[in-house]
């Protein structure tokens, strides 16, 4: 090593380094880039009709709106269960608390299958439902539901560790300084949770709008009313006709980048209000 | 900054359990309006349980707590006037060392609840007092621990309280800063005039910043006095042997003969005590001099030699074997690993052992 490079006290950089950035290109960049060179032979025109076309702006719509509606449901049902999990003891606590990654390990066409199934006119669920004249499967009601269910456990696996990590002492604090024990939850521990609350969130909304799996099942997959983008993506796809798909395929590329960044600022805020240990 | 009247607490025969386990055992204690008193113990002595009932954190199985006279077990924490300091200062880590401070007054009832502009005021005025104004818009993961425990008090001070109980304010900070805050609440306390108790398990904090002791020992009040008298008149074996460096032999009296082994000792026993009984001698009280005069006798074992002194220790027949102590001795008097030497200890106190 020459005498104007500082020498790095840990070994191995350079190799590490390069394994990591050629794995990274074949695995992560080089599709990625085949996917906006694909996009590239549209012209600019060809791709901005493609991409407002009634079917395609439908399933985006779809995708994106009933992505962003479980995970608000998400949000506050998960903040529910961690609350309960973290504060309390009650018998089955652990068993529930594992119940919570059930969607995290189930295939999710498995899952698409035991909610459609359930929610079918004549399922356990679905026929109380019918009488009532709510229909679940195949309706766009179905796909939210489904992605209500593959999006709980990033919620409470995110809020679940900063709540365990909240300190009671600054509860008492909170207490002797005459706070209310609506300010403490609303001033004080809602706060602290907030940047893995929205972490949580963006993360369930992020798994919600990719998932395919488990949606397609119970979606019915009706043009323009029940048909989320990945499958527009599938169906253009066995159509031949790629740079359609490759078209969509990049609004939800870039939606996921807009995504990955968000939780990224999100995590490095919470980092300064963490204390420096 | 001076606040109201400073507040006198008086705890009446307080009991508190957890499970079998008396943290509080009938405990009595009177704190007299503006002093600073120290709660000093080992840990499970329930030091810390007291100052959380007194701060209505906790609540005692049985026994009365009152401030001026009125009963304050009626009353939650939030209504109590208490400003309390965590051990590990419990900051809130999402707000500013401003909003931390001003928390207290921002989530007063609407009625009494100050302007907008008074409560900047007050929590720069604050903030000045910790000397921290130049930290305002920080967060607490952004400070040292010394800035954090006075971003703390000033935000306990915040509510204008009339007690001021402190956990072991400086527990969790290094030697250097410890010494330096240990000055700075002197001084402070001096300035703000509140009742303020703080607990401690180190007897230099609680010597050196107190105006009186209370030690205690496995929920109980050993003894409540002044620093010197804790130190110079401890009234029970523990408060001796937890406060100051102390040798210890066991001894027996017999008629107000104190013998050790089988050794009669030139020492008076106090009337009435008999038994086997424990006694107890400052490092500094001990002198060693000549053998043969048929008093305390022992082997050196090992001599260290550092500065104005010469450290050995002395090995001590007594009936149970020997009692290896500590012993400070000048340096011109020359020391060597297995002389025979003589003990006269300046002062002393004998207890009978605890049945």
């Amino acid at each position: 090593m020459s005498g104007g490079l500082r020498r790095n006290t840990l070994p191995g950089f350079g190799l590490t380094m390069g394994l990591t950035l050629t794995w990274l290109s074949i695995i992560v960049l080089i599709p990625l880039a085949g996917l906006f060179l694909k996009t590239m032979e549209l012209g600019p025109d060809q791709f901005w009709a493609i991409l407002t076309s009634r079917r395609t702006l439908n399933a985006l719509k779809i995708s994106f709106g009933l992505a962003f509606c479980a995970a608000l449901v998400n949000l506050v049902m998960g903040m529910i269960v961690v609350w309960a999990l973290v504060r309390y003891r009650f018998p089955g606590r652990r068993l529930f608390d594992a119940i919570v990654d059930i969607p995290f390990a189930l295939p999710t066409a498995v899952a698409g299958v035991a909610l459609t199934s359930l929610f079918a006119q004549k399922g356990w669920l679905g026929a109380p439902l019918a009488e009532l004249g709510i229909k679940v499967a195949f309706t766009p009601i179905g796909i939210f539901v489904a992605m209500v269910f593959i999006g709980i456990p990033f919620v409470v696996r995110t809020v679940q560790p900063v709540l365990l990590d909240l300190d009671s002492e600054i509860e008492e604090a909170a207490a002797s300084l005459g706070a209310n024990r609506w300010h403490i939850v609303s001033k004080v521990i809602l706060p602290s949770l907030m940047p893995a609350v929205l972490t949580g969130f963006a993360l369930a909304f992020a798994r919600a709008v990719g998932e395919y799996g488990s949606v397609i099942f119970i979606a019915g997959n009706l043009p323009n009313v029940s048909e989320i983008a990945p499958l527009l993506i599938v169906i253009r796809l066995s159509e031949f006709r790629y740079a359609d798909a490759t078209a969509i395929a990049v609004v939800m590329l870039v939606a996921a980048f807009l995504i990955i960044f968000a939780v990224n600022r999100l995590q490095r805020w919470a980092q300064v209000r963490a204390p420096a240990q | 900054m001076k606040g109201r009247f400073p507040m006198a607490i008086e705890v009446r025969n307080l009991v508190k359990k957890f499970g079998a386990f008396a943290a509080l055992d009938h405990v009595d204690l009177k704190i007299r309006s503006g002093e600073l008193l120290a709660l000093l113990g080992p840990s499970g002595s329930g030091k810390t349980t007291l100052l959380r009932i007194i701060a209505g954190l906790d609540w005692p199985d049985a026994g009365e707590v009152s401030f001026d006279g009125q009963n304050a077990l009626a009353r939650g924490a939030g209504e109590r006037g208490v400003g309390f300091v965590f051990q590990h200062y419990a900051l809130f880590r999402h707000m500013t060392v401003f909003e931390n401070v001003a928390f207290g007054l921002r989530v007063q009832p609407r009625a009494i609840r100050k302007p907008d502009s008074a409560i900047r005021a007050r929590v720069k005025e604050l903030l000045d007092l910790v000397q921290l104004d130049w930290l305002a818009d920080r967060y607490p993961g952004q400070l040292s621990g010394g800035q954090r425990q006075r971003v703390a008090l000033a935000r306990a001070l915040a509510i204008e309280p009339r007690i001021l109980l402190l956990d072991e304010p400086f527990g969790a900070l290094d030697a250097k800063v410890r010494k330096e805050l240990r000055t700075w609440l002197r001084a402070l306390h001096e300035e703000i005039n509140v009742t303020s108790i703080f607990v401690t398990h180190d007897q230099e904090e609680a010597l050196e910043v107190a105006n009186r002791v209370v030690v205690m020992d496995k929920g109980r009040i050993e003894q409540v006095g002044t620093p010197s008298d804790v130190y110079d008149n401890p009234e029970t074996a523990f408060v001796h042997g937890f406060i100051g460096e102390s040798i210890v032999l066991p001894v027996e009296i017999h008629d107000g003969v104190v013998r050790l082994g089988d050794t009669a000792l030139n020492i008076a026993a106090e009337r009435g005590s008999a038994g086997p009984s424990k006694l107890f001698v400052r490092r500094h009280d001990m002198q060693v001099s000549a053998p043969g005069w048929g008093g305390l006798e022992g082997t050196v074992r090992r001599v260290r030699t550092f500065g104005p002194i010469q450290r050995a220790d002395i090995a001590v027949p007594g009936r149970l074997g020997e009692t290896v102590i500590e012993i400070d001795a000048p340096r011109d008097r020359e020391l060597h690993s297995g002389d025979i030497v003589g003990l006269q200890p300046r002062r002393y106190r004998i207890f009978a052992d605890q049945p």
